[in-house]
């Protein structure tokens, strides 16, 4: 039989089925929605055929593992080799504290260390700053200097562990502490393994822990992949997130269109400060969420790698295949977290651990239960990463490559999701691509009217979130939430001004004023950093320093 | 006569990032034939106060995920007391333990809304505690 012969019987055998069969059933029972749609608003058919994969051309568009376009993986044998590296955010209070917590983590089997800094610290503010004042502490860990770093990673071998660190407006500085921390050890630069999140776009766009306005900020950054290249090989210069953008509202076809997007800038900005794409492309990292919509997700993440690919491939003309892949950190969506029946929370966490897997994440941090009601508890972390355990040697998903693969509703979701992402880069293009677009409010606007219209969809029960709109019940104050003691705010404040009293405050002075004048020039400023940095100047001295220079960002507000 | 309208400032205090929550009330204030005024991220408490008198509000809605809301909150009363505005309206919202709550009240924020609160009960609370007054 003839190919086209053949799709034409089988698209008359499902019309015969849908006039038939389902009809019959309809007469009966209406279905539970007049429609269906995936959480980006893709309509999701009754049941996907052959048919709407018909167009698929598997060495084209799938490929193999490994190979471009990377659909099914990046790497060849994916799970079979070794899992991906379950690394939890972690981070609170003091740097012994955290430390604590770091080795009570690698006991409990963690492969790598995620390091949560406080708002100060993500922000450039010494403890003893005003603003900083009731935030010590609270969201992550203080970090005001070396003195502090050096306690954090007191007893971590750092050739040993890969450590990613959340740090982005003020990344160079922490970056140099880890550095100067390493050299202390007697560990060198080539020999340090780690990212670093670096993405200040998407903190104008999403999460909000910007200082510099965006051209010196672009700056720091690619001065940071330029260095790595020569002196940190194997580091992460930069993770590329979308978590937040899908946090702060998002679909996840925003959430990859947006990222990508902002990935477009930082190569542009990198190939603009003179460096080579194969240079640099090959550390670049992204950081994508994990949310319940468990089949578009799966497929978000194919698409995802598919059109990053040929973006490198096809736009910057990049010719190392390393330079083609993204490869990406994944946590699950703590947005979808209730504090409501918060044990509910471990199942939905389980789902959207699935989902990573699936679609073949490098690295996972699972949240924990009592997320939205306070930092996590050591319980409740324990058994998030149970979670990601039990889905790596239990489950069985990870023994075989990309196993949705071939399902005509996971391709035809894969396609639909790909065809909506060229479309908003499109779109960013036109208006100059994501910094200008960040700058005139369109991503801040697209991401706001997607979280109102979701909001109103759940108050509408339109979206049914188990324990919040349907299936309540009463319920007890949770007990053994962690808290963060505010005497710890004070301590720091005390441990900081000790620092500044015992350390050579000339030298000190002498690297903050070498620093200044590199700023107003072009050069590198990674070098000035990391000596102002050994000799213990402050997070918040450096940053200072720079503010004076460059400025600070003032945001365009948008409803 | 046109009914005066309820005016509120939405506001963030403290370093905290988080304003999906902050923007979807804003939205959800507006719709419901409020007036509002969203501050922006990263403001002080006395920002805040001067925005409030500044804009003649009669409510003041903070949101606040970081925790350090036992610090910021009842800063804003005190400086609202202050400068002679106590009678503003001072609401409360974001990932805030249970237990945190009496303190935050004692302290004169008069509700404080938490995570998978209906945006419908923010509105019906602020009018019927406007209502009162007017």
């Amino acid at each position: 039989m003839l190919e086209k012969e053949k799709w034409q019987e089988l698209s008359k055998a499902k019309e015969n089925w849908e006039k038939g069969t389902v009809e019959k059933a309809l007469s009966k029972f209406k279905e539970r929605q007049e429609e269906f749609n995936t959480g980006s608003g893709i309509p999701i058919a009754r049941l996907c055929t052959p048919l709407d994969a018909q167009k698929l051309d598997y060495e084209n568009d799938l490929g193999f593992p490994g190979e471009y376009p990377f659909t099914r993986g990046v790497q060849p044998t994916m799970y079979r080799g070794r899992f991906w590296t379950m690394r939890q955010y972690a981070g609170f209070a003091t740097a012994e504290e955290s430390n604590k917590r770091y080795k009570y983590l690698l006991e409990q089997g963690q492969t790598g260390l995620s390091v949560a800094f406080d708002l100060p610290t993500q922000i450039g503010y010494d403890s003893d700053t005003p603003i900083a004042q009731g935030e010590i502490g609270k969201v992550g860990v203080a970090i005001d200097s070396l003195a502090d770093m050096e306690v954090l990673f007191n007893g971590i071998p750092l050739d040993k562990v890969s450590t990613s660190m959340t740090i982005n407006a003020s990344a160079a500085i922490l970056l140099a502490m880890y550095i100067a921390v390493a050299e202390k050890q007697g560990v060198s630069t080539e020999q340090l393994r780690g990212t670093i999140q670096n993405d200040i776009l998407k903190e104008y766009s999403a999460r909000g822990t910007y200082i510099f306005p965006p051209t010196p900020s672009m700056r720091l950054i690619t001065n940071v992949f330029e260095f790595c290249a020569e002196n940190v090989p194997k580091w992460n210069t930069i993770s590329i997130s979308g978590y937040h953008i899908r946090e702060a509202g998002s679909t996840a076809v925003q959430e990859v269109a947006f990222t990508l997007a902002d990935g477009i800038a930082y190569v542009e900005a990198a190939i603009k400060a003179g460096m080579d794409v194969d240079d640099f492309a090959g550390r670049l990292s992204f950081f994508f969420n994990a949310h319940n919509d468990l089949f578009e997700e799966a497929a978000k993440f194919r698409a995802a790698r598919k059109v990053w690919a040929k973006i490198m491939k096809e736009r910057f003309g990049a010719k190392n295949p390393r330079s083609w892949k993204l490869r990406f950190h994944t946590q699950t969506a703590g947005s979808t977290l209730t504090a409501q029946q918060p044990d509910n929370n471990i199942v939905r966490v389980a789902i959207q651990t699935l989902a990573a897997v699936l679609g073949g994440t490098q690295s996972l941090h699972t949240n924990s239960r009592d997320e939205a009601l306070a930092l996590p508890s050591e319980d409740s972390v324990r058994i998030a990463l149970r979670t990601q355990q039990i889905v790596a040697y239990e489950s069985g998903v990870g023994e075989t490559i990309d196993p949705l693969a071939g399902s005509y509703y996971v391709e035809n979701l894969t396609t639909e999701i790909e065809k909506r992402v060229w479309a908003y880069i499109e779109k960013i293009d036109a208006l100059g691509g994501a910094v200008k677009a960040i700058e005139q409010g369109y991503i801040q606007k697209e991401i706001a009217d997607s979280s109102y219209a979701y909001q109103k969809a759940m108050e509408a029960g339109q979206r049914i979130v188990v324990g919040l709109n349907k299936f309540q019940m009463e319920e007890q104050p949770v007990k053994g939430l962690l808290r963060v003691d505010p005497a710890v705010g004070e301590a720091q404040v005390k441990r900081l001004q000790e620092l500044k009293k015992s350390r050579d405050n000339a030298a000190v002075q002498n690297k903050l004023a070498d620093l200044r004048q590199a700023a107003q020039g072009e050069t590198n400023l990674m070098p000035y950093i990391l000596a102002a940095v050994r000799l213990y100047a402050t997070e918040g001295e450096i940053c200072n320093v720079l503010r004076d220079v460059f400025g600070e960002y003032r945001p365009v507000e948008i409803l | 006569m046109a009914e005066k309208r309820i005016r509120v400032l939405v506001a963030k205090p403290g370093l905290d990032g988080h304003d999906r929550g902050a923007k979807v009330i804003a939205r959800s204030l507006r719709d419901a034939g409020m007036e509002v005024i969203y501050t922006g991220l990263r403001q002080t408490p006395e920002q805040i106060v001067a925005a409030a008198i500044q804009e003649d509000v009669d409510v003041v809605a903070m949101s606040l995920l970081s925790g350090a809301h036992n610090h910021l909150f009842p800063k804003v009363v005190e400086l609202l007391k202050e400068k002679n505005a106590e009678d503003i309206l001072v609401l409360g919202g974001g990932v805030i333990p249970e237990a945190d709550i009496p303190f935050l009240k004692e302290r004169g924020i008069a509700e404080i809304f938490t995570p998978g609160t209906p945006t419908g009960k923010v509105v019906k609370f602020i009018r019927d505690k406007i209502g009162e007054k007017v």
